[in-house]
This record gives structure tokens, C-alpha cells and sequence, in this order.
């Protein structure tokens, strides 16, 4: 019976269950862009350039792709607490620290990934830019557009932790129904709550988006590299 | 228009490289002027590639030096390298072309892109993505890219090594046309009948030394050394 609620929700546009989803996607995607623009440079700085300590900062940038999303969550709930380095700009319990925390949790991801993708392309590229006197920041742009296809699919892992995840988004957002109520925060509170019918048609919805967006961006990937080869 | 510094010559002076322990090339002593196609021969492992790449800059010798031009600190401003395996660039053909005008300080408009493209040939195939050409037309492409940085000597490293006599055919028809042009063209090869259609002077290498350097005629005539007579005898030179 429960299975039917869930279907029912979902056919009658039920605007409950809608407004969690579009916070949910607003959220999520918010988080996506911030992590490529601060991910995607980082990822292929530390991948061009030789510094001291090089090694550990990589082996850092890929253990953190495993960071606890509740961890994460604990660290940006003291950063933005009143007490916190952040607190007087009253973010926390808003759909802005929602998106600071899925930042924090997804940007070593699409950095580390970002980081081998170009290291990879450089070393097939290094000589033919080298003697087209390719500068540094022409190169990085030329690389990573270059990986443009490998970046998607990154930006899409991302996007899927992202949009999975609810420790971070339930500690530095709160929960607050109508306000910080996301996809996966309401599933675990109306599952404890018995209401299995509106967690189930947020499940049904959530895998669907990240289907859809899978779906959409493998189809532009394919698409584009008929085109540009 | 500033002149841009002439890269010529380009003077080996006791240069070598080395790999750790490894000697790759040199110690040699070597310039290369202006003039008819310089072909580098000799079996492999005998240092053409490693050659090519120290007088174009993309290594720097571990002894000696390579100085380009009579001006000291001459960059490789005025030299363009083809590779054996040239990598393209995820875009379509005429991209990959403006790609290396831009990057050159050449501006990058439509006509100056076909006209590269018309000169090797792939003007028809320039909306094509350069990823999906065949070795031949990549090759070619890759000998457009190198003139748009409209060189003053243009470095080739086996540029036909994996084509078939057709797209071999054209690549050579390309490289004469370049050279009658006035760009000094450096090539390696272990072909003998390419060196013989294209070369005007001969830098004969084995295991990374200077074996013979002579004119074309004189080299497959009256070679100087046992080697040289060997390699061209066609018998194995090891």
C-alpha cells in the first residue's frame, strides 16, 4: 500500500513532496558548480605544477574523496555557529550552509579526479604544447578543455554524492521543515516516522533525477564527441 | 613588424644527453644552416629523435651546449617540430589549425586557416573532428599546425613511419614544397628511399654518434665509412 501512496504523491504533483525536491536539486546543483570552479583549477594546478610536498598534498586530496559526510557537516556547523569564525554571518540552518557543506564534501572529489585526468593528458600533451610554446595558463585551459568529456563524468560523480548524501545537509541545515527539508533528510525522518509512503516517493524521485541528469549529460557527452572528436 | 631573431644556425657544441648512466647522444659537435632538407639517418636507438628534440628545445643536453641562431638566448621562436605520432587536439581541423596561429601570435582568421589547410590538402576536411582522420590526414594536419608558426626551420621526426605509400607520398610532395619554400627542413628517417627523394645533406648516426655527415649524392655514392657502406648496402647496422 505504501508503494501506491508513494506513486500517488508523485502522479498528483503533491507540493510537498516537490518543494523538498527542488530544494534537494537547488542545493545540489549549487554545490556542483561551486566545487568545479574551486576543484577543477586546484585539480590541475597541483597536476602542472612540482612544489615540496606535492606528494602529500595528492595523497590528502584523494583520502579526503572518502571524507564521513557527517564529519564534514560537524566541521562547517562550528564554523558557522554563532561561537564559530563564521557564525556572525548567520548562515547556519539556511539552504546557503546546506550548500557550503556539500561543497566542502564534494570539492576534494572533483579536485582529485580533475587532478589525475590532467596529469594523464599533460603527459600526452606535454611535448606538442611545449613546442607551440604554450604558455602555463593557456595549457591548463587547453587541458581541461581538452578533458572536457573525462570532467563531465566527474562533475556527475560529484553530483551523485552530492544529491546522496544527508549527514552533512541534516546537521548544518537542521531539518527545518519548508525551509532546509531536503530529499534525503525527509526520507530518513518520515521512514522514522512511519510514513513510508512520502519516503518512498522521495527515494523514487531522487534515483530518478540522478538517472535523468546521468542520462542527460552521458547523451551531451556522446553527442559532443562525435562532434569534436 | 619587429624581425623576429633567425634561429640559424643551430650549433651542437660537444652536446650529448644522457639518461642516468645511459648515454643517448653525443658527445657531438654540429651545425645545421641554412639550405637544402638535412635528413638524419641511422638505425634506431642511433639518437635521431633525442637530436631533434635538443635542437628544438624540448631537451636540454646534460653536457655541452645547442645554441640557436647567432643570438644568444634565441628560443626556439622560429622552429616547428612534426612527431612521429603527433597528438590532436579535441577539436575539428581547422581548429587544431587556429589553435597554432593563436598560440604562434598569428592571427587566427578564417582565410589564413584555409589556406593552411588548402596547403596540405585537408581544406575539404576541415570541419572534421582531427581525432577521427586518418594517420596520413593527421600527419598532415600536424604539418599545418607547424606552419603556422610559419617557421624558419621545421624539424620532422619519422613523419611517415606508419603510412602507407599514398599518404607517404603526400606528406613528401608537402615537405618538398616547404623546403623549396625557403624553410630549412630537418628530418629523421630510417627510410633509404625517403632520404634519397628528399635529402640534401646527410647526418649519418649509430648508438648516438656522428658517424658521416655528407651531401646527399656523395653519401649514397661514395660513401666514407664502413657503416655508412653497410647501411646503405641496405645490410644490418647494428
Amino acid at each position: 500500500m505504501d508503494g501506491v501512496g508513494a506513486l500517488d504523491l508523485i502522479l498528483s504533483g503533491d507540493a510537498k513532496l516537490f518543494a523538498v525536491v527542488r530544494l534537494s536539486l537547488l542545493v545540489t546543483l549549487a554545490a556542483m558548480v561551486f566545487s568545479a570552479l574551486i576543484g577543477m583549477p586546484l585539480g590541475a594546478l597541483v597536476a602542472l605544477t612540482r612544489f615540496p610536498g606535492r606528494n602529500g598534498v595528492i595523497v590528502v586530496l584523494n583520502g579526503c574523496m572518502g571524507l564521513p559526510p557527517v564529519f564534514v557537516g560537524l566541521v562547517v556547523f562550528m564554523l558557522l555557529s554563532r561561537s564559530g569564525p563564521l557564525g556572525p554571518l548567520g548562515l547556519l540552518f539556511t539552504p546557503q550552509a546546506m550548500i557550503v557543506a556539500q561543497t566542502a564534501l564534494i570539492t576534494p572529489i572533483i579536485a582529485a579526479l580533475t587532478r589525475q585526468v590532467v596529469e594523464d593528458l599533460w603527459a600526452e600533451y606535454r611535448d606538442e604544447l611545449t613546442a607551440m610554446n604554450v604558455g602555463r595558463a593557456a595549457g591548463v585551459a587547453t587541458l581541461l578543455w581538452d578533458a572536457r568529456f573525462s570532467l563531465v563524468t566527474i562533475l556527475l560523480a560529484g553530483f551523485g554524492r552530492a544529491a546522496a548524501e544527508v549527514g552533512a545537509v541534516m546537521i548544518v541545515g537542521g531539518n527545518i521543515d519548508g525551509f532546509t527539508r531536503v530529499m534525503t533528510t525527509t526520507i530518513a525522518l518520515e521512514t522514522s516516522k512511519g510514513d513510508l509512503a512520502l519516503a518512498i516517493g522521495l527515494g523514487v524521485v531522487l534515483i530518478s533525477v540522478i538517472l535523468v541528469v546521468n542520462a542527460l549529460a552521458w547523451s551531451v557527452r556522446g553527442w559532443s564527441e562525435r562532434h569534436a572528436g | 613588424m619587429r624581425e623576429r631573431p633567425s634561429s640559424l644556425p643551430i650549433r651542437f657544441e660537444a652536446a650529448a644527453f644522457a639518461a642516468g648512466e645511459v648515454a643517448i647522444l653525443g658527445p657531438l659537435t654540429l651545425a645545421i644552416g641554412p639550405g637544402a632538407p638535412a635528413v638524419l639517418l641511422g638505425p634506431n636507438g642511433s639518437g635521431k629523435t633525442t637530436l631533434l628534440r635538443l635542437a628544438m628545445g624540448l631537451l636540454q643536453p646534460t653536457s655541452g651546449c645547442v645554441l640557436r641562431g647567432e643570438a644568444p638566448g634565441t628560443s626556439r621562436g622560429r622552429c616547428a617540430i612534426v612527431f612521429q605520432k603527433p597528438v590532436m587536439l579535441r577539436r575539428s581541423a581547422a581548429r587544431n589549425v587556429a589553435y597554432a596561429l593563436r598560440m604562434a601570435g598569428r592571427a587566427a582568421d578564417p582565410a589564413t586557416v584555409e589556406r593552411l589547410l588548402d596547403r596540405v590538402g585537408l581544406a575539404p576536411l576541415a570541419d572534421r573532428p582531427a581525432r577521427r582522420l586518418s594517420g596520413g590526414e593527421q600527419q598532415r594536419l600536424a604539418l599545418a599546425r607547424a606552419l603556422a608558426r610559419d617557421p624558419e626551420v621545421l624539424f620532422l621526426d619519422e613523419p611517415t613511419a606508419s603510412l602507407d605509400p599514398a599518404a607517404t607520398k603526400a606528406v613528401e610532395d608537402i615537405v618538398a614544397g616547404v623546403a623549396a619554400g625557403g624553410v630549412k627542413v630537418v628530418m629523421a628517417t630510417h627510410d633509404l628511399g625517403q632520404a634519397r627523394r628528399l635529402a640534401g645533406e646527410i647526418v649519418f648516426l649509430v648508438r648516438g654518434c656522428l658517424v658521416e655527415r655528407a651531401g646527399a649524392d656523395a653519401f649514397f655514392t661514395r660513401p666514407a665509412t664502413a657503416q655508412a657502406r653497410q647501411f646503405v648496402a641496405g645490410d644490418l647496422v647494428i
